[in-house]
């Protein structure tokens, strides 16, 4: 099951980034219809409907992925509270589908396709817990508790996630040149800009923390930490630069991936100070509750 | 697992609150509704004392070569062209004169009322290019869009005062008929599928409006003696106006110069 909950996991931030491909391309309207795709289950994928039908093909598989999972989590697993998170990442992948459908027909309000990009990153943590409460490390009672901070863990996911919702408001409410919507981009900017170094406070806080702690293990995540925000921020400069033109002009793959890749690690960077606010919450207790079969199955 | 639970719920009512502060944006953005606008009864143009104004758009100066389109992107569009093509953003042809210039009278004729338009303009998609790529339509006049292309493109224009629509129009499907309701000077409008087309429709309420081919220049018949303000607008070069006057029966220039 924790190797299914992974494949779910990874599968969700390849959706992501085609999501944000999509965006990126100005592809959210190649396709007008939704369901279906120019009335068909299978277009001819060029242009612009090879990232949006491309899209809406990933996402179906994720769907499908989430399905399976929430019903094997329904079936057969002891602990209640995962059993719930799997039911809610069902709940949460119906109404992303329906966003996404919403945002087609409505031709991308601002509203709905923001929406749409934060439950995404939303889903994209529900599938990462899952995975993680469902792994050998989670599980194991060995591992209890081996980090101290969960207050600063959950200050930096919950600042990672309002930047990401900022981020989206930046991208979905300025593709028109001139529209009323752009009113709110320079706004959105500025808060994004002090967003980004609210944490950049916080991560290099947790990270130092991690760095002197005892075992190893954490001093990984603060190196991941780091790595993550550095490459964001680096990321967040050229997704400025393309904004602004300097990286080509609109559809430049240059430009495109910058902006996606930026998207991408910022949904990496959540998922990492997720994870360690989960480490970092976890009751030894809690170990007690896990029937041996799942230790037994799970590779080490 | 209970305060992760607490932490979920409130980061995403945070992500949905702020995103629904975004919407009332989008409504205003997205304008009204189709209905017809009524103009009040007013004067007539009388032929007998109508001028005009005329003259060019010009561009001093080296202008910057147009990009090269890559449509690469859909096989049918490559194989269209035998030649590269470039973007149509900035055309400046051998006398200075800029191609693609919307020209209007922007103020000065309150009071007036204009016979409905009759006859429809067209806006094809050939090659996987808008032919043409500005054009004027007035007010509740019917715009043809043909798709020559043996495939499939979708047309969505993004008004600001006027309804925003996107649909898609496949190889041999029928023209779409539409109309504008409101003045708005222009309407972008983009395909998706195919995202270097770009085309860009000025919609007016009078008929006192032009396009300007190679030579940059334009002409506006038919305006009544009065004191006007004639705006040119181009998608790369921005805005210009001029305050100009037209006696009985009288022509009027003016030159609109960019660059330099």
């Amino acid at each position: 099951m924790h190797r299914f909950s992974v494949l779910t996991a990874a599968s969700t931030l390849v959706l992501i980034i085609a999501g944000g491909l999509v965006t990126s391309n100005d592809a959210g309207l190649a396709v007008p219809d939704w369901p279906l795709s120019f009335g068909r289950l299978m277009p001819e994928m060029v242009g612009g409907v090879l990232y949006e039908h491309g899209h809406r093909m990933i996402a179906s598989g994720v769907g499908l992925l989430t399905i399976v999972l929430a019903v094997w989590l329904w079936r057969s697993e002891p602990r209640g509270w995962v059993r719930k998170l799997g039911a809610a990442a069902l709940a949460a992948v119906i109404v992303q589908g329906l966003l996404g459908g919403l945002t087609v027909l409505l031709q991308l309000p601002v509203a709905v396709s923001v929406l749409h990009a934060c439950l995404a990153q939303a889903f994209f943590c529900l599938t990462v817990a899952i995975a993680f409460v469902t792994s050998r490390s989670w599980l194991s009672a060995a591992s209890s508790r081996p980090f101290r901070w969960p207050r600063l863990a959950s200050a930096v996911t919950a600042a990672v996630y309002l930047q990401l919702l900022l981020g989206a408001i930046l991208r979905h409410a300025g593709t028109e040149a001139g529209s009323k919507a752009e009113q709110i981009v320079m706004p959105a900017l500025a808060a994004h800009l002090l967003g980004a170094l609210l944490v950049t406070v916080l991560v290099v806080a947790l990270a130092i923390r991690l760095l002197w702690s005892e075992s190893g293990a954490p001093q990984r995540q603060g190196i991941l930490l780091l790595g993550l925000l550095f490459s964001q921020l680096l990321l967040g400069v050229g997704a400025y630069m393309a904004r602004v033109g300097a990286l080509g002009a609109a559809g430049a793959p240059l430009r495109v991936w910058a902006a996606t890749s930026h998207v991408a690690v910022g949904a990496a960077l959540l998922a990492a100070s997720l994870l360690l606010v989960l480490r970092m919450g976890r009751q030894p207790e809690w170990a007690e509750t896990v029937p041996s079969r799942e230790l037994a199955e799970e590779p080490s | 697992m209970r305060k992760f639970g607490v932490f979920l719920l409130a980061v995403v009512s945070v992500g949905l609150w702020i995103a629904c502060g975004g919407g009332a944006q989008t409504e205003e953005a997205a304008g009204g509704t189709d209905a017809p606008v009524e103009s009040a009864a007013g004067k007539k143009v009388d032929p007998a004392t109508a001028g005009s104004v005329s003259g060019k758009v010009a561009y001093a100066g080296e202008a910057p070569a147009g990009a090269r389109l890559r449509m690469g992107a859909d096989p049918v569009c490559d194989k269209a062209h035998s030649e590269p093509v470039y973007s149509q953003d900035l055309i400046v042809g051998d006398g200075g004169g800029v191609e693609n210039a919307f020209v209007w009278v922007k103020a000065g004729l309150d009071g007036y009322t204009f016979d409905p338009p009759s006859g429809q303009v067209q806006l094809d998609q050939q090659g996987c290019v808008y032919v043409p790529h500005v054009l004027g339509v007035r007010t509740g006049q019917e715009l043809q869009i043909l798709n020559s292309d043996p495939t499939t493109h979708n047309i969505n224009p993004t008004p600001q005062n006027n309804r925003d629509w996107n649909e898609s129009q496949g190889p041999n499907a029928p023209p779409k008929v539409k109309t504008c309701a409101r003045q708005e000077v222009m309407i972008p409008v983009k395909c998706n599928v195919h995202p270097w087309m770009k085309s860009y429709i000025g919609v007016v309420e009078h008929p006192y409006f032009a396009v300007t081919g190679s030579d940059g220049a334009y002409e506006l018949k038919g305006l009544p003696p009065g004191q006007y303000t004639v705006e040119v607008w181009h998608e790369k070069l921005g805005p210009q106006e001029q305050q100009v006057t037209v006696a009985a029966s009288g022509s009027a220039t003016a030159d609109f110069n960019y660059g330099g």
